[in-house]
């Protein structure tokens, strides 16, 4: 171990110490990062070497420093150490050798510094008062200064978080500014103001308020004969704001759309309560116990228990940054499950991305967006950062690739929880305290909430980088330790999660129908210097928000204390109908409950449904189909997600029972997973998510069928019941201000509501986010309609459940459901680059028969596995099961029960028809199997051979598939194993 | 009241979140199993003197920043050190599984270096560094049983159990020290492929030198490993479960907390007072 130490007069004000791999240790980080660059085609380059830096700041020994060093920041077995007296970096003159230095920008939550500051208390090194950490790269080979540019720029750091610190200069924390005494409120001149005025204010204060909006506010405040202060004025915006109101869905809507030649209108009051909120209605299950109105659906799981679902998106802040907008949406929606009630424990969390292709030429990227390649990197690593850390399996997702994403990445994060029954309600009470609990209080994330309500453009990282954060989740994983004792202790009443719109959205939700008095001055701030508007909105992290009545909060704050967690009262609820905000004493906020949620100016939106002119191209029908189904295995949203699934940890809480990966060799692709909530139990929980946003370019309607359709026969797949199933809906659409967008989006609610009450199966949560736009000068790319529905379905008892591949040769492969002429949306169609016509539709009493049956032959242990038919039609799904059992299979397409006129091989075999399965059944099953299939179409088309060939006969019964299992494998694995 | 009972200890401390699997696999089996905060040590509202096992589980101390397991390590060694002592000194039990394990190596108390006087000196002398693979995963490794200790006695040649990490790979300074692990029977459990032998990635998941997958101290009482025993507790856990024609009645994960329990039951109950459970 080396150590630059200088001779000093006093103890230096700060220490740099720098941490790297012994010379002979495998830099595995390093290696990593090398075949980043080594993607960007700089072969020059042959390795990349990292080193962790830290400035410490505080007057500590040098002998300190020395014990800091050793026994807490390098590992004696791998690593090395040196520090320096000065913080500064040594000028270092390599030639072959260039450094970068990383670090943070000031303000930017680095969790490693708070457990840095802690691990060197625990040393009894107590004067240390701040922490920076940083990375170096040191890129070995002949680097030029362009690379290196393009390195840092696009694998090193990203600008909205980051900087690159100079050789030789200081990584100190800008010391926080001091508090001022005095304020004064702002106040915002709205009385005096015209349009054109209101309209600055708007734009200049972010808070994307539209002109009638404005005039509301306005016209509030004449009334009152004042002007509002800027506190007032933000708290307004962030109610109103689409990510927390839901202007669109709950306004109202002018509908015209085409019917048989002829235009119709329809006037829709409120597109959530006449679709999806009606659905659940008129369906009216007894097991329902709570939907729409909490932060998640909740649903009876058995006499103890109940469960909550709840699926987010966070878009906005992925596009800009995408480890810290995923790492921070789970972990919003987390909170979400945490507050749920009085608090219900995480089980496990789905995920659902889609983007851009990952080869998307580089240089044809719109200006200001990131490579969907470190996107979808960037968001896997954000969501295993804070998943794995919470504890939480990540058990089911999905990737979808499209062009139109490339502006406008999408990123769905969901969560279930189980919590006790007679837990599932929360009352606030006049005069119970408002205690916030968790992280503390910084600048993060301000204007979260009205940012992701307007469209992106180039210049929005510029504009909105105070929206980017980074997670803390183990702040969130004590938070969750502690706030589930509170629960049952029974120390407060009520709880909701701070999260778009901070303790502006959470204390105003939570006081609506009382009122609120919050002293701002209470609330526990990062560092000093923030104003009391930037207080109440900001977006900082891990923060929870309790009702806690008086006789109760001494034992409350003793609890969080008891794990070093932050708790603390500052308000309390009051019966005013008002909220009131006060800064050291002073008002700064005064404003009327009601008009604050209730004043919004109904606004009337137009929408309009034109079929898209498309049709039915005709390829000539290959021959040998075999290479096809390659193209199909091997096209981005079929091929194994395996990279991804792997870096998840999908088994801890130990309840796992059907993985995401199953199969002989654990390979194969899962439909549901499949959990036990309570170890030592049989009952379990299955989930899976139904999404397509190809057929939504054709139908959104029967998008949205085939959707729950999806959903809940991959739920019947493992061993679920269509009795026992609850979707959640998730519209992320374009911009909801243009006809033809909104009018796309209402067809899509239209389809959910059909389908649901068709299928029986409730919505009991939901979620939009709109404006998924991305404008580029006058350009705007809008991605596609994408709905995505997840399903939760009750799984009886585990030990009849089943999976995907196959098991035995001998036993029989049944299709279960009839094929149709609808290569429409279909991966096949896209291998031609073509999206068809004749979209996958929906039959939802024969669909409800065949679940029906086969739930009942799982139940009855007839069936060996079961694989459900989506993407890529039968030839893909048959394929999967032969891979992923290891067998082999022949099967006849001749035999496929298919309606349609056309006869096709490509049509019957990837057709992307709803409602079917593939069966293998063992011989001795034959007859008790048909017989409860009887009424549905299905028929016996494959026997499981034990060679590993892969044979389909076509209609004209001769060979149309002729392939090894391992290369039909290799294929599918390949593309994304990245 | 059934007679005196085996008593557990599972620690837990921000960012511990395999804890719940632990507590059930020792309550399964019979155990009085209490989950404790570690601040509740440090207050000596609970003593550690008091059970008979101390079970580490995994997660992600502190965040596992700076380095995985450190933070915790310190403060065992810095302010539990003397309690942590007499356990070892007892003869009582330790098992540190993925997390834990990376606790017990840099608290130095795995391989556990002894002083003249027979005293732990918590010095760390191997380590646990990232995956060579330079990311986190999770998979299923079968596991070769080796050396010689409580907790694996009389279990079968072979283990199937998942791990879940991402800084896993087994790092010894010098040859010296991997002999002398080999020569006091220190390896507990070594990957290999289905029939028992060496291979590459993905077999050694982490890239672990002589792939050692978890390790002894040199009486055998203290077991760190890498892989989760507590995820194979049951058998249908087990990723392939739906292709056996009978499930047997515990996963093979179980049986190392069976033995522990045993052992303590028959080795450690009655030798130590048991104090009355509080609430």
């Amino acid at each position: 171990m080396s150590a630059d130490q200088r001779e000093s007069r006093a103890e230096p004000a700060a220490w740099r110490v720098e941490i790297s791999e012994k010379p002979d240790a495998f830099d595995a980080l390093g290696e990593r990062v090398h075949k980043d660059v080594l993607d960007l085609g700089f072969k020059n380059i042959h390795r990349v070497g990292v080193v962790q830096v830290y400035t410490i700041l505080g007057a500590v020994s040098q002998t300190e420093i020395e014990k800091i060093s050793r026994e807490l920041l390098a590992d004696p077995v791998t690593q090395d150490y040196r520090f320096f007296s000065n913080q500064k970096a040594p000028n270092v003159k390599n030639q072959r050798v260039k450094i970068v230095e990383i670090a943070y920008l000031p303000g930017v939550m680095d969790p490693v510094e708070e457990s840095t500051l802690k691990g060197i208390r625990d040393l009894g090194v107590a004067q240390v008062k701040a922490i920076r950490t940083a990375r170096q790269y040191h890129l070995h080979g002949n680097v030029s200064k362009q690379q290196c540019g393009i390195i840092v720029e696009k694998v090193l750091y990203n600008k909205l978080i980051q900087r690159v610190i100079e050789q030789g200069q200081a990584l100190a924390r800008e010391l926080p500014t001091k508090k001022t005494s005095s304020f004064t409120v702002q106040m915002i001149d709205l009385l005096g103001a015209n349009e054109r005025d209101l309209q600055k204010i708007s734009q200049k204060g972010q808070l994307f308020l539209n002109e009638d909006e404005m005039k509301a506010i306005q016209k509030h405040f004449r009334g009152l004969k004042r002007n509002p202060s800027d506190c007032e004025l933000e708290t307004i915006a962030q109610t109103w704001s689409e990510h927390c109101y839901h202007k669109t869905f709950r306004g109202k809507i002018d509908f015209e759309y085409r019917e048989q030649g002829k235009v119709k209108r329809q006037r829709i009051n409120n597109l959530l309560k006449s679709t999806i909120i009606k659905a659940t209605q008129e369906l009216n299950k007894p097991w329902c116990v709570s939907v729409f109105h909490d932060n998640a659906g909740i649903i009876e799981f058995d006499e103890e228990w109940n469960v909550c679902f709840k699926v987010e998106t966070h878009n906005h802040p992925s596009a800009l940054e995408p480890f810290g907008g995923a790492n921070t949406g789970i972990g919003g929606v987390i909170r979400d499950i945490l507050g749920t009630g009085l608090g219900a424990r995480p089980i496990c969390n789905t995920d659902v991305f889609c983007f851009a292709s990952p080869d998307y030429p580089e240089d044809q990227l719109p200006a200001g967006t990131l490579h969907p390649k470190r996107v979808m990197k960037g968001v896997v690593s954000g969501v295993r950062d804070y998943g794995n850390k919470m504890g939480i399996p990540t058990i089911n997702g999905a990737i979808l690739f499209d062009k139109d994403y490339v502006g406008n990445p999408l990123v769905y994060c969901g969560t279930v929880g189980i919590i006790p029954k007679g837990k599932e309600h929360k009352k606030v009470n006049p005069g119970d305290l408002v205690v916030v609990v968790g992280g503390k209080t910084g600048r993060d994330g301000i204007h979260g909430a009205t940012f992701s309500s307007g469209e992106l453009t180039e210049d929005s990282e510029v504009i909105s980088s105070g929206a980017v954060q980074i997670g803390n989740p183990i702040e969130e994983k004590k938070v969750a330790d502690v706030l589930l004792q509170g629960r049952d202790r029974e120390l407060f009443t009520a709880v909701t999660d701070c999260g778009a719109g901070g303790l502006s959205s959470a204390v105003g939700e939570m006081g609506k129908d009382l009122g609120a008095r919050v002293d701002l001055e209470k609330v526990p701030l990062k560092y000093e210097g923030l104003s009391y508007t930037e207080i109440w909105i900001s977006e900082s992290q891990e923060r929870m928000v309790l009702s806690v009545s008086p006789t109760k909060v001494n034992e409350l704050l003793a609890l969080f204390a008891s794990e070093n967690v932050e708790a603390t009262a500052i308000g309390t609820f009051t019966d005013s109908k008002r909220l009131e905000l006060f800064f050291n004493g002073c008002q700064v906020c005064d404003v009327d409950m009601e008009f604050l949620h209730d004043g919004i100016p109904q606004i009337t939106k137009k929408a309009v449904w034109t079929p898209a002119k498309l049709q039915e191209k005709s390829h000539p029908c290959p021959e040998n189909l075999t290479e096809k189904l390659g193209e199909v295995l091997s096209h981005y949203n079929v091929c194994s997600k395996e990279w991804v699934i792997r870096q998840y940890d999908h088994e801890v809480q130990g309840g796992s029972v059907i993985k995401p990966l199953v199969g002989l060799r654990s390979d194969g692709p899962s439909d549901a997973s499949v959990i036990l909530p309570i170890l030592g139990t049989k009952r379990g929980i299955a989930v899976a998510n139904g999404i397509n946003p190809r057929f939504g370019k054709i139908d959104p309607f029967w998008m949205a069928a085939s959707c729950i359709d999806e959903a809940a026969r991959q739920i019947i797949a493992v061993g679920g019941s269509v009795d026992r199933i609850a979707i959640l809906d998730n519209f992320c659409w374009g911009n909801p201000d243009k006809p033809d967008r909104l009018g796309s989006l209402v067809r899509a609610a239209q389809g959910c509501y059909r389908t649901a009450v068709d299928y029986g199966t409730p919505f009991i949560s939901g979620k939009d986010s709109l404006y998924n736009e991305y404008t580029q000068g006058v350009k705007s790319i809008a991605i596609p309609g994408t709905l995505l529905i997840s399903a939760i379905g009750i799984i009886e008892n585990v030990l009849h459940c089943v999976s995907m591949d196959l098991k035995e040769e001998g036993n029989l492969v049944y299709v279960v459901g009839a094929t149709h002429d609808e290569l429409g949306g279909s991966i096949y169609l896209d291998t031609y680059g073509s999206l068809g016509k004749n979209v996958p539709q929906v039959n939802a009493r024969m669909a409800i028969k065949t679940f029906q049956a086969l739930s009942l032959a799982v139940k009855n242990g007839l069936v060996a596995s079961i694989h459900d038919c989506s993407e890529g039609g039968i030839a893909a799904a048959l394929a999967e099961m032969a891979f992923s059992g290891g067998r082999g299979i022949t099967a006849r397409a001749d035999q496929i029960p298919y309606t349609g006129k056309v006869k096709r091989d490509d049509i019957v075999l990837f057709s992307e028809s709803n409602s079917r399965f593939l069966v293998e059944v063992t011989k001795s099953y034959q007859q008790k199997f048909e017989t409860l299939l009887a009424g549905v179409p299905f028929a016996a088309f494959g026997r499981v051979e034990k060679s590993p060939e892969f044979i389909v006969y076509g209609l004209q019964q001769e060979v149309c598939i002729a392939a090894d299992i391992q290369d039909l494998k290799e294929q599918w694995k390949r593309p994304l194993a990245f | 009241m059934a007679g005196p009972q085996v008593k557990v200890i599972v620690l837990r401390t921000a960012g511990t979140n395999c804890d719940r699997e632990m507590v059930f696999a020792f309550s399964s089996l019979g155990a009085a199993v209490e989950l404790v905060h570690i601040n509740r040590l440090f207050s000596r509202e609970v003593r550690l003197s008091d059970f008979h096992i101390l079970a580490i589980p995994g997660g992600f101390t502190y965040g596992d920043d700076i380095m995985s397991g450190r933070i915790l390590a310190n403060e065992l060694r810095i302010r539990l050190s003397e309690e942590i002592k007499d356990f070892v000194h007892e003869g009582k039990l330790i098992l540190g599984v993925c997390n834990g394990f990376q606790v017990l190596v840099r608290a130095g108390i795995l391989p556990g270096s002894k002083s003249s006087s027979g005293n732990l000196t918590f010095q760390q002398t191997v380590s646990l560094s990232n995956n060579d693979s330079g990311k986190f995963e999770d998979r299923w490794v079968h596991l070769r049983l080796s050396g010689d200790s409580v907790w694996t006695k009389g279990l079968d040649e072979m283990m199937y159990v998942p791990i879940a990490h991402a800084e896993g790979k087994f790092v010894v300074p010098n040859e010296e020290t991997l002999s002398q692990l080999k020569k006091n029977n220190q390896i507990a459990f070594r990957y290999c492929n289905t029939d028992g032998e060496k291979g590459g990635y993905p077999v050694n998941p982490n890239g672990s030198i002589d792939d050692i997958a978890g390790i002894t101290d040199p009486t055998g009482r203290i077991l760190g490993m890498m892989p989760h025993p507590e995820r194979h507790f049951s058998p249908l856990n087990h990723p392939a479960w739906t292709r056996k024609d009978h499930l047997s009645h515990l996963g093979q994960g179980a049986n190392i907390f069976l033995n522990g329990v045993r052992y303590a039951r028959e080795q450690l109950l009655g030798k130590t007072q048991v104090a009355v459970a509080k609430g």
